[in-house]
Order: C-alpha cells, then sequence, then structure tokens
C-alpha cells in the first residue's frame, strides 16, 4: 500500500493538489464537525514554531481530535540522547497521525518509513513545507478562481525561502510565469531556474522593486530579507528598504491582484498595505486552518466523498 | 600477461581488480571488505608503473568473485579500474564497472542537517549523471568529491 503520509509536495499530481484543494473548500463552508472524534493527533515539535503548531492543533481540535505532542524538544528525551526512531515508534502506538516538525532535512520521510502511523511533514529544516504550500496554493486559487496560467510575483529572499521554492514545485502543473525580484545576494538559485526550464514554467528576474514591475502581477509573494542571511552587511543595508512594499506601489495594480505572506511579518509590507483590498495575508493564514483539516483526514483516508457528506457537521 | 601484472604473483581462480588509482586502493579495499576476509590469499601491489596513469595499483584476491552490485560500488571512487575473472591461471571474463542508479551505504551526505547524518541510518543516494542526490534530503553531491561512508 502507499504511504499515505505528507512529507513532500515535489511529487503530488495535478490532480492531488485539485483533490485536496476541493477538500479544503468543503472544510471552509464548514470547518466545524466531528469527524475526527476519538482520533488522537499528535504533534511533535522538535524545533518551536508557535504558528504552524496552533494552526495545526487548531485544526485538529475543529474536527473534534484529540491532541497531545510536545513543543520544546529540552522536555522531551531526544535531549537525553533518544533518537527520533525510538519517539516515532513510542507516539506511533499512541496516535492516529503525526503532525511533525523537526531542525533536521529529511526527517519526516525517515519517520514516514518507520511506522504506519501516517506522518505529516511540517516542515523539515530548509527542507520542505508542505502544509504552507497547501495552503498557499489554496488561497491562489480562492482569490483568482483558477491556478491556470496566473503571473505570480516572489518577492525578497529567494535564495534560502523554501516557500517560495515549494511554490514553484506546486505550481509546475498549471502554466505559470514565475517574476523573481530580489537582491543580487538571494537571487534564486540555479537548481530552481533549472528546474523551471525543465518544467515549462516562464520566469522572469528583477532587481528593480517598484509599481510598474508589479503592475502585472496576479500574486504578489512577499518573504522577509534577514540580515543574517547576508555575509556582507553593507549589501544588506542598500538593499534592505528596497524590498519593502508600500502603499503607493499598489497604484498601478491589476484589480484582481493579491498580496500574500507567509508570516510574520517584520517590515516587509508596509502597515498601510493591510487596508488595501489587494492585502490577503491573514485571510491565507485564516486558510491555513482549511488546509490542514484537509491533509489531516487525507492521510487518515478520509475521502472527499465523506467530507462532502459528513453527518458530524456542526451548523 | 603484461610485465606490471607479473610483478604480483599469478593467482590460479579468482578477482584480479587492475587500474586502480594509488590514492584510491585503501577505499576499494574498504568497499570490497577484502581487509575482512581472512581465509583467501590477496595480493596488493601498490604504486605501480603504469603508462597511462603514471601510479597506479592492482588487487588479487584468490578464490573470491564478487557479484555486479558489489564490484558496481568501486565506479564511485575508481570509475576507470579493469576487472578480469581468472580460471586456472586464465582470464576467463573481463569486466568494466558501471556507476548504479542507486547507491546504499557507501557515501556520506555532505549536508551535516541532513537526517541521515544524525540518525543510526542508511544512507541513499539516486545517481544522476555526475551528481548524487540523497534521497532524504535531496542536496546533491559531486560523485568526484564525495566521501565514503
Ligand atoms: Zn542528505
Amino acid at each position: 500500500m502507499e504511504n499515505p503520509s505528507l512529507v513532500s509536495i515535489a511529487h503530488l499530481s495535478r490532480e492531488k493538489i485539485l483533490y485536496l484543494m476541493e477538500m479544503a473548500r468543503d472544510f471552509e463552508l464548514r470547518p466545524n464537525r466531528k469527524i475526527l472524534d476519538g482520533r488522537i493527533v499528535a504533534t511533535l515539535f522538535f524545533e518551536p514554531s508557535t504558528r504552524t503548531r496552533l494552526s495545526f492543533e487548531t485544526a485538529a481540535h475543529r474536527l473534534g481530535a484529540s491532541v497531545i505532542g510536545f513543543t520544546d524538544p529540552k522536555v522531551t528525551s531526544s535531549t537525553k540522547g533518544e533518537t527520533l526512531k525510538d519517539t516515532i515508534m513510542m507516539v506511533s502506538n499512541y496516535s492516529d497521525v503525526i503532525v511533525m516538525r523537526h531542525y533536521l532535512e529529511g526527517a519526516a520521510l525517515y519517520a514516514s518509513e518507520l511506522t504506519n502511523t501516517p506522518v505529516v511533514n511540517a516542515g523539515d529544516g530548509a527542507h520542505q513545507h508542505p502544509s504552507q504550500t497547501i495552503l498557499d496554493l489554496y488561497t491562489i486559487l480562492q482569490t483568482q478562481g483558477t491556478l491556470d496560467n496566473l503571473n505570480i510575483y516572489l518577492v525578497g529572499d529567494l535564495k534560502y525561502g523554501r516557500t517560495v521554492h515549494s511554490l514553484i514545485m506546486a505550481m509546475r502543473h498549471f502554466h505559470p510565469t514565475f517574476h523573481f525580484i530580489s537582491p543580487k545576494e538571494l537571487a534564486m538559485p540555479e537548481e530552481y531556474k533549472q528546474y523551471c526550464r525543465e518544467h515549462d514554467i516562464n520566469f522572469v528576474e528583477h532587481e528593480d522593486f517598484n509599481e510598474e514591475i508589479i503592475s502585472g502581477a496576479d500574486i504578489l509573494y512577499m518573504t522577509r530579507v534577514q540580515r543574517e542571511r547576508f555575509s556582507d552587511l553593507m549589501e544588506y543595508e542598500r538593499v534592505k528598504d528596497i524590498y519593502v512594499l508600500r502603499k503607493e506601489m499598489l497604484s498601478m495594480a491589476k484589480d484582481n491582484l493579491r498580496i500574500l505572506h507567509p508570516l510574520p511579518r517584520v517590515n516587509e509590507i508596509a502597515q498601510d498595505v493591510d487596508d488595501t483590498p489587494y492585502a490577503y495575508y491573514f485571510e491565507q493564514a485564516q486558510n491555513g486552518i482549511y488546509a490542514r483539516e484537509a491533509i489531516i483526514c487525507d492521510v487518515l483516508g478520509i475521502t472527499l466523498e465523506e467530507v462532502r457528506n459528513d453527518s458530524t457537521i456542526i451548523q | 600477461m603484461k610485465r606490471e601484472q607479473l610483478m604480483v604473483a599469478a593467482i590460479e581462480n579468482g578477482t584480479v581488480i587492475d587500474h586502480i588509482p594509488s590514492d584510491r586502493l585503501f577505499e576499494v579495499i574498504r568497499l570490497l571488505h577484502i581487509d575482512e576476509c581472512h581465509h583467501d590469499t590477496v595480493f596488493i601491489g601498490y604504486n605501480l608503473r603504469s603508462g597511462a596513469m603514471g601510479k597506479k595499483s592492482i588487487i588479487k584476491i584468490a578464490n573470491r568473485f564478487f557479484s555486479e552490485a558489489e564490484l558496481n560500488q568501486l565506479s564511485v571512487v575508481a570509475p576507470n579500474v579493469t576487472l578480469s575473472l581468472i580460471k586456472d591461471y586464465e582470464v576467463r571474463e573481463k569486466r568494466c564497472v558501471r556507476l548504479p542508479k542507486e547507491l546504499r551505504d557507501i557515501i556520506r551526505c555532505n549536508n551535516p542537517k541532513c537526517i541521515c547524518n544524525n540518525e543510526p541510518i542508511q544512507t541513499r543516494f539516486v545517481i544522476i549523471g555526475k551528481v548524487g542526490k540523497c534521497y532524504y534530503c535531496e542536496k546533491e553531491q559531486d560523485l568526484t568529491m564525495v566521501k565514503l561512508v
């Protein structure tokens, strides 16, 4: 049997992505249910990430599941030298699904091979964070009415930003045109540009960030430019204010433009943008609940059909 | 038989691994676990003169025949070795090594944050041309630079 875990976005087909979108849509319409009554969701956070953990735990609670887990690795045995394997073997006997975040790359894939309990990757180092990508896709679909043929502008740290890398991979099924806007030092790595070429994804690179450049955008995906990513601090000082989105830069924006951000933001989106009709990052975070409700149900083998005909919905 | 081969004693039956770059000799020994075979006779010629290679090494293992999978591991450290299967002092078969599609527990991932460097797991690499892609962290690495497990 195919392992039902969700550890990576790279292998999801177009059909599977659209299927998860449909399921998330049903949860958006009717988010509170008892469909997971009697089930136990374990959230194992070997590295703290409050937003992601709250989002998964809210999703589990809204569907009637119980939640166990830890968030501070200091209170668990892993600081006493227990292997990840032993932790997973133990917790898989307690729970029906394991949601895990780990600082090591490949940790979720490894965990998923140790147990028949499905594993959901909630971030493994700099590697993958598929639930973020699913909620990004859901938000794009929700705001644009389609995932096909969109102009998606990625702004900021494109070198280390795993969310933008995963988004490129997931969008390969939908014929997008990407615009990569970043300082030279944080430009899109060659391996992802090569990935675009191999998958017939159009892309354009820019160093400038202004109203003209973004006037063609359907989606403006902002990310944080972090000081610690720069080897040259002079360069950081030079560029740090260039990749900040301000309200006046939206004067030429298309009506359907929506601005996304994986949050938390620091200063890369000015506060005055929040009041424009283009700002959508808080709705995006809310969509995280529906996306994660869909992911948890899917790895547990609950089908779209069952979600639609669910008799446990709380009106 | 060539003169430099004769500098190492002939074997009646077994395997001859020739044209090993001398700086890779000990890795070849380790990969094939030749240092752990306690029953068979092994002749090793180290730093022999070779026209094409300058210095080369050769290993002759009596009474041992390796599987194709075992021999193909050598392609990572010594892609140009030549293998001869010897029966009754005669070369019965010559072979080259081929890079396999996947390497299990042969090379190490150079990503210190990879799970395979932090848990007791066999490493796994998918081979794409001259690079190996780690099954766990998906980082690619140049096969000519890799370290063995
Ligand atoms: Zn690795």
